[in-house]
């Protein structure tokens, strides 16, 4: 049986050519690039032309990329790094219900520092309202923290707008762009983002690098003590393989990214329209209409998550709740339960499809019949 | 009869050497096997650290090394209506609740059996030390082959069609070549420390857990001829026939409970082992199950549990007409406690079993054991 992927919001598979970008990395370049020897000097040009990569995909400086381990670490240096050292300056975080679990399990530790921290409410459209925000900022905020695309939903958010309304504020923007980074042109300056978060796993690169672009007017404390890489803020010897499988795969999502958005769009639709051919009942979660191409997130009424997701594993479909597990098992998720409510049937019946790589419009189709039978098998 | 590669059967994986073994052995069968992992119970400590993230782990890493698919399901409402809710509702009438039997009657075998075959199961397997047999068409329940680890009295509620769908693969072994298998084939869980008491007290002192949820109220402990003997911390937290935390000192035999009266808060203790206001010779047993119902007689006579670990004794049965069964002991039986299963059986044939609802002694209903 052939297995079909339809979870790359979760990760993507390794593009073949950024593993043949690793490779001789791997096996020839295995300097310190903090050394002042050739061995030194031969892995440091590799991360300086990462870094250059990143900063032009953005339209940021080299100065303003910081290497991580990841998303994960992105966000928590972003936010705990500013939180703590700008706090002579205000207390007062503003956020959202729905952030991925890196943001906001972050800003509610910030909260049990002492912050105060205000969670933007999300409407059933699976945005955050603009007035709300504007009404939640005062003299005291010093950090607003909004994602720029929903990793359950998929449900892009207005940040270009909320760019707009900080300027000449103090508080810093910063945005978790883990799942729009590669697919939407995003350009800091323009956009009057302060600090964002990318993860490499989500654009066919390898795992254990992401980075946080932090703009040159930040002003950021370290999370982590050590040496003096990245410019004092992120210590630890670099991970110059897969600073260049990031590159490439970079260099990959910036000149493809037109095509991957109408593909994945395509998929997308071709596997809404299989559904209904099948006739099962389902409803699309947020607004379909302003959401990425890769990610759709559909409510099966009558059915229930932990049967859904065990059936499709079983019928060789890989899908997702996209919300947390505890033992295993799929609590409601939370940004469901913040656009519809805490008991609303949707935060139990609700999967999430993305696309990516690993399909074909063959296999979106035969994806569609299978998970369509099992709905079907169900809700009898 | 399908192929055995074609014959899905889900695993009920707790994360315990028993299951995983029950698992191992499916698959080298050559069974189509799932583990499931059940989470009935969320225990998360102030540190974040749950038991039941603990044991999925294990499932996770048992599952992996047999190359199997694993997933987990989430019973804990229905644990807590079905389970939980009677738990505290029998220690609130006074008497000594069976949470086992009814975990296996509600959960494992209701509502965990319903998800099995709606991943596409033919079977359900779970690790429990007991048979399954087929006899003239009809499936019978026969004790596991340990008799020292025969689960078969947690098991008295399920029937013939239950088991028909139900497979035991630990059924006719030993525990100690349970263990060897699961060592010989370098399981995760192979030296895993069995897993003692109630699931969701687990390690965690009785006495503290209940009184979360029930109101201790402590009063007097008396003789049944009305001596003050002291005081007791709440009726809740005794059983009859129990020794242990009277603290009544003093010289001759040793105290034990004997009876309970809930109106007026009042535990009834008795001095030695063998008091005579323990025994008893018959009782009435409610919510009474019998796995092949139609084959059963309106009396009879058989061998019977009253609790776990216990020998069989000799008892003849009576199936009233309001649905409950008289069960009249051979000879007289020490600290029957209400609340608890009788299990009944014939050989190694487990019939069936019910609740111990009341205590006869000579004909006579004993008011002081609650």
């Amino acid at each position: 049986m052939e297995q079909i992927y339809l979870d790359h919001a979760a990760t993507t598979p390794l593009h073949k050519e950024v593993i043949t970008a690793m490779q001789p990395v791997y096996s020839e370049v295995f300097g310190n690039p903090s050394s002042v020897h050739s061995f030194g000097r031969k892995a440091r040009k590799y991360l300086d032309e990462a870094r250059r990569c990143m900063a032009k995909s953005i339209h940021a400086d080299e100065k303003e990329i910081i290497f991580t381990s990841g998303g994960t670490e992105a966000d928590n240096l972003a936010l705990i790094g500013t939180a703590i050292k700008n706090r002579s300056k205000g207390n007062h975080i503003i956020t959202t219900a729905q952030e991925h679990h890196a943001a906001l399990h972050t800003i509610q530790s910030l909260g049990k520092q002492g912050f105060d921290v205000t969670y933007l409410p999300v409407y059933r459209d699976g945005k955050i309202s603009l007035n709300d925000l504007a009404k939640s900022i005062t003299e005291d905020t010093v950090l607003v923290s909004i994602m720029y695309v929903n990793n359950e939903t998929g449900v892009i958010q207005p940040v270009e707008e909320i760019g707009q309304m900080l300027k000449g504020h103090q508080a810093y923007f910063h945005t978790d762009a883990v799942q729009a980074y590669g697919l939407i042109d995003i350009n800091v300056k323009e956009m009057g983002i302060d600090m964002m978060s990318v993860s490499s796993h989500k654009i066919n690169g390898p795992k254990g690098i992401g980075f946080l672009y932090a703009s040159e007017e930040v002003k950021l404390n370290a999370i982590q003590f050590g040496g003096e890489q990245e410019r004092k803020r992120r210590p630890g010897t670099e991970n110059v393989p897969a600073a260049a499988g990031f590159q490439k795969a970079v260099e990959l999502a910036m000149e493809n990214k037109v095509e991957r958005r109408e593909l994945y769009q395509s998929y997308k639709e071709l596997f809404l329209k299989e559904l209904e051919v099948h006739n099962i009942a389902f409803k699309v979660n947020g607004d379909y209409n302003n959401a990425i191409p890769s990610i759709v997130n559909i409510s099966f009424p009558g059915a229930n998550v932990e049967a859904l997701l065990s059936n499709f594993d079983l019928d060789g479909i890989a899908a997702s709740s996209g919300s947390a597990c505890t033992a295993g098992s799929v609590e409601p998720s939370h940004v469901l339960s913040a656009m519809f409510g805490k008991n609303h049937e949707c935060t139990t019946n609700s999967i999430r499809f993305s696309f990516g790589l690993a399909n074909t419009s063959e296999n979106v189709k035969e994806a569609a019949a299978k998970v369509a039978k099992v709905v079907k098998r169900l809700t009898a | 009869m399908k192929d055995k590669k074609d014959t899905r059967v889900v695993v009920g994986m707790s994360g315990g050497v028993d299951s995983s073994v029950a698992a191992l052995l499916l698959k080298e069968e050559g069974y189509d096997v799932v583990g499931i992992f059940m989470k009935n119970w969320d225990d998360t400590d102030e540190f974040g650290v749950c038991t039941a993230t603990e044991d999925f782990e294990d499932v996770v890493r048992v599952c992996n090394q047999l190359d199997i698919p694993y997933y987990s399901v989430n019973f804990e409402k229905q644990y807590w209506d079905k389970v939980f809710t009677y738990f505290l509702d029998e220690y609130k009438a006074g008497r000594t609740p069976n949470p086992d039997v009814m975990c296996n009657k509600e959960i494992k075998f209701k509502a965990f059996l319903d998800h099995a075959l709606s991943l596409g199961a033919d079977y359900l397997a779970t690790g429990h030390y007991a048979q399954v047999r087929k006899n003239n068409g009809k499936y019978e329940m026969l004790r596991g082959a340990d008799r020292n680890k025969d689960q078969t009295y947690f098991l008295n509620q399920l029937t013939d069609d239950i088991l028909e769908k139900v497979m035991f693969p630990l059924g006719h072994l030993k525990k100690e070549k349970v263990r060897e298998i699961a060592r010989d084939h370098d399981l995760y869980t192979a030296n895993k420390k069995d897993s003692t008491g109630i699931c969701f007290i687990g390690e965690r002192n009785f006495k503290e857990f209940l009184s979360e949820y029930l109101p201790a109220q402590p009063g007097e402990m008396k003789t049944l001829t009305g001596e003050i003997k002291g005081q007791h911390d709440g009726l809740m937290y005794y059983t009859i026939g129990q020794r242990q935390g009277l603290g009544i000192g003093g010289a001759g035999d040793p105290w034990f409970v004997v009876g309970k009266n809930l109106e007026e808060n009042v535990l009834y203790v008795g001095q030695s082992y063998t008091n005579d206001a323990l025994y008893s010779n018959a009782l009435i047993g409610t919510d009474v199950n019998w796995i092949n119902a139609d084959q059963m007689p309106e009396t009879f006579t058989c061998t019977a549990k009253f609790r776990y670990r216990q020998d069989d004794s000799e008892v003849s049965v009576e199936q009233m007409n309001d649905g409950k069964v008289y069960v009249e002991f051979a000879e007289k039986e020490r600290a029957i406690t209400p609340g608890q299963a009788v299990v009944f059986y014939d050989g190694d044939i487990c019939l069936g079993g019910a609740t111990i609802d009341e205590i006869i002694k000579d004909e006579k209903t004993l008011d002081y054991v609650g």
